[in-house]
């Protein structure tokens, strides 16, 4: 455990045994430091922060670091190869098969003991879209410390934690409108300089 | 007055001046700037006011925690769109004679910033900049330049006539509007009386 990432399958089982109901989803990072992630469904997810929280074995008392991450719409193309009935004789036929995902935010929580010394776990957040649906349930309840980083991920990325106490911009100020860390936002164009390279 | 007269007294033991040279003698050798900072480069400000670099030696080791009592307000890091009203708001407060030093290349232009969602292409589109420094941050000798070819300005300033400097200008202004926070930027985007950028004109 000390070694970094504490066994992910493992906190997912005893996830789903202390929340029934929970739907849990593993994300596995491929990568060597391997730090994989957990999805928490967004209606169990303030049952799921207190049972880490609680835990005697996990006592996760501690959230280091929330942000967002912005997923646009994506498209992901994949040849298969299928074996179909051409006029009475069977041929290998490649079909191009597409995969829609849509674009969502996330909402990410690392999390630490300092009692166990032992961490990070990782929960991610989903919301249902980017346009309307951008709500998550907060954690600041349950870790004090994600009050201004979800005040952070609101600002920025536009997800609005319901339950938070005080979910104002952070650093950008009242009355901008848009959230500046998504993928698709394009500041205004400044091409006073007359340079050309403003132009977008 | 005649300089060949003024160097003959001079080895006679008789010192000449007029009213301008002392006048501006003193303003150069007093300028105080305002104690205010806004990212690394203002680390490289305050170690040159440090023994190391020492800008006491050119009567400036008195940084003014208050508008009101500086002469001097060096602009010393990136200024976000944020920032940017209450950097002018500063200025304004400051008693004329007053002037500007931009520090580095975000205050000077945006510097690796420039094309961020919040960072403000230069300070000299909102106040008058007397002297610009380029430089990731720029080194304490640069600034000590830069203060040194402000004191140049000061002392060749004329106090009388069409070119005066602008606090003896009666009509000119002391204070630039301080623009607003809007949707996405600031509103002005710049002030056009002061902000005169350089232009590549092809023909």
């Amino acid at each position: 455990m000390s070694s970094g990432t504490m066994n992910a399958e493992t906190i997912k089982a005893e996830i789903e045994a202390a929340v029934p109901g929970c739907h849990v989803e593993l994300v596995l990072n491929g990568s060597s430091s391997a730090q994989h992630s957990l999805v928490i469904d967004n209606e169990h997810a303030l049952q799921v922060a207190r049972y880490l929280r609680d835990d005697s074995a996990l006592r996760l008392d501690f959230c280091s670091n929330v942000t967002g991450v912005d997923w646009l719409d994506a498209e992901v193309s994949e040849t298969v190869k299928t074996k179909k009935l051409v006029d009475g004789v069977e041929q290998e036929v490649s079909e191009v098969r597409k995969t829609r995902t849509p674009g969502r935010l996330e909402a990410v929580y690392h999390l630490f003991s300092m009692e166990k010394k032992h961490g990070p776990v990782i929960l991610r957040l989903r919301t249902a879209d980017r346009a309307g649906g951008t709500t998550v349930p907060s954690l600041t309840p349950v870790w004090r410390s994600a009050e201004f980083q979800e005040r952070e991920a609101f600002d920025l990325y536009g997800i609005v934690f319901a339950g938070h106490p005080d979910l104002r911009r952070l650093l950008m100020w009242e009355g901008f409108v848009d959230h500046p860390m998504r993928k698709d936002y394009l500041p205004p164009e400044e091409n006073e300089d007359g340079d050309g390279r403003d132009q977008r | 007055m005649d300089q060949d007269l003024k160097a003959e007294l001079s080895k006679h033991g008789i010192f000449t001046t007029t009213f301008e040279e002392i006048y501006n003698w003193g303003r150069k050798n007093s300028v105080w700037p305002l104690t205010f900072g806004l990212a690394c480069c203002a680390i490289e400000m305050i170690a040159t006011t440090m023994a190391r670099y020492d800008l006491a030696r050119f009567g400036a080791e008195v940084f003014r925690a208050s508008p009101r009592q500086a002469d001097l307000i060096i602009v010393s890091g990136t200024v976000t769109k944020k920032m940017a009203p209450q950097v002018v708001r500063l200025y304004n407060q400051m008693p004329e004679p007053k002037y500007v030093i931009a520090m580095g290349a975000c205050a000077i232009s945006g510097g690796p910033f420039r094309d961020g969602y919040n960072v403000l292409r230069g300070i000299d589109r909102y106040i008058p900049v007397d002297v610009h420094i380029p430089g990731c941050p720029p080194r304490p000798e640069a600034l000590i330049d830069a203060f040194m070819t402000l004191q140049k300005k000061i002392s060749q300033q004329q106090l009388t006539g069409e070119g005066r400097p602008r606090h003896l200008h009666a009509d000119l202004p002391s204070e630039f509007p301080v623009p607003e926070h809007a949707g996405h930027g600031l509103e002005p985007a710049e002030n056009a009386e002061v902000w005169n950028p350089l232009r590549v004109i092809q023909g």
